[in-house]
């Protein structure tokens, strides 16, 4: 809580044979089961916590398969039906010039979801190997994909409110594809393999 | 300050741990307007305002009437073709309501409606009584735990862009019209996030404790 300049050597719970709540902070001594302040479930190390993000990761990557694949948008204008996928929807609005907008959708529904893929099987491995990474780099990338996780949801939120505004009958009506489940599910799964993840591994590697 | 070395510790009582990186700091009183943060990972550890508790509360009972009003009011209209279609928030959640995607209308309803209602009455629910100088209500640790875990999977900020992309995507094919109840949402999300930003977790847990009679 006061910067002393120098790195000063920085003792953990753990190390200190206490126990830590991620919840208020508060410390206990081992062998407490709930915290005495705020009742959340107390562990030193969240042990299963590797196994939890690795299977929802996994289920995330699974689904984000046909999110790709199947279309996320049938569009019907004149009687005619045609469907885009996610990617057909950003090369769609780039042909109608709105370049801004065609690249928050692929930010989004593209990138966002690919790196954090990558990132959260980055910090996974990291616990139990050596990477070049620092400890704090890591954990500003774990910060980093537990804020804009939530942000790949944009799409399937574009596609409730076209499915709902444009229902003109005959001359033109947007419904909803299948992607758009399989998509919100691994924006789900992905964000549950987050939270799961126990940031104070981390440093533990760190401090060995 | 840091604890040096196991020997000299004192009592679990007089140390707080970091809920990030479990640092271990001896415990001591942060002065409102102060922040305090972990010399290791950065998180701030608690950062106590000045009447921020008013604040929050305030907070969120306008979120509480923005939000009842986003329901209510005409959200988008759209005119193509001499056509007039009117849609409602409630018409954005059920769009998904047949065939197949049925399951995401329930989730919908979760993530821009339910569940940042759900936190909002459930923060005015604890802190509401503190704020007027009572002791918290009954529960009050269980409601703000719930409420806590909920917060990644309230949405609201995330929908309004999303509907700032849907506009362009149909802007080109018909007249787009929006209603009250899209600036009442817009208004919601900043007022959640002001909202957020006054609120340090670890000082409210240990208000919550210090205002429990034991």
């Amino acid at each position: 809580m006061e910067d002393a300049g120098a790195p000063a050597p920085i003792l953990t719970a753990k190390a200190a044979g206490l126990v830590g709540c991620t919840q208020c902070g508060r410390v206990h001594r081992p062998g407490v089961a709930r915290c005495t302040r705020c009742g959340a479930r107390l562990q030193s190390r969240d042990v299963t916590s590797l196994q939890r993000v690795w299977a929802w990761l996994f289920a995330g990557l699974v689904v984000y398969i046909p999110a790709n694949i199947y279309p996320m948008l049938l569009t019907t204008i004149l009687g005619k039906t045609s469907e885009s996928t996610i990617f057909g929807g950003v090369v769609e609005l780039m042909h109608h010039g709105s370049y801004g907008v065609a690249a928050i959708v692929f930010g989004a529904s593209i990138v966002i979801p690919i790196s954090k893929f990558i990132a959260i099987a980055y910090l996974a491995l990291s616990v139990q190997h050596q990477v070049a990474m620092s400890a704090h780099r890591r954990h500003q990338l774990y910060e980093a994909v537990e804020f804009i996780g939530r942000w790949s949801m944009i799409d399937v939120f574009v596609v409730a409110i076209l499915s709902s505004l444009v229902q003109l009958d005959f001359a033109a009506s947007i419904n909803p594809g299948i992607a758009a489940v399989s998509f919100a599910l691994s924006v789900a799964f992905t964000m549950i393999s987050a939270q799961s993840f126990d940031s104070r591994l981390i440093w533990d590697v760190d401090g060995e | 300050m840091t604890a040096e070395s196991p020997a000299e510790l004192p009592a679990p009582e007089a140390l707080m741990a970091c809920p990030s990186c479990d640092a271990l700091y001896v415990e001591r009183p942060v002065a409102p307007g102060e922040t305090a943060r972990c010399l290791r990972c950065h998180e701030v550890l608690e950062a106590p305002r000045q009447t921020a508790m008013t604040r929050i509360i305030m907070l969120a009972v306008s979120a509480m009437i923005l939000m009842i009003a986003a329901i209510f009011f005409p959200f988008l209209e759209l005119e193509a073709a001499g056509r007039m279609h009117r849609s409602s928030l409630l018409d954005t959640v059920l769009a998904f309501s047949s065939g197949l995607t049925a399951p995401l209308t329930i989730a919908m309803a979760s993530l821009i409606v339910v569940v940042p209602m759900i936190r909002i009455g459930a923060l005015i629910y604890v802190m509401a009584p503190m704020a007027f100088g009572h002791a918290p209500a009954r529960h009050a640790e269980v409601v703000f735990r719930v409420a806590e875990s909920l917060r990644p999977w309230a949405m609201a900020e995330i929908f309004v862009v999303g509907v700032a992309v849907a506009l362009v995507k149909v802007a080109g094919m018909a007249h787009i019209f929006i209603g009250p109840a899209f600036w009442a949402f817009v208004a919601l999300v900043i007022v959640t996030v002001l909202k957020d930003n006054f609120m340090s977790r670890v000082t409210l847990w240990k208000t919550l404790e210090h205002r429990r009679p034991s």
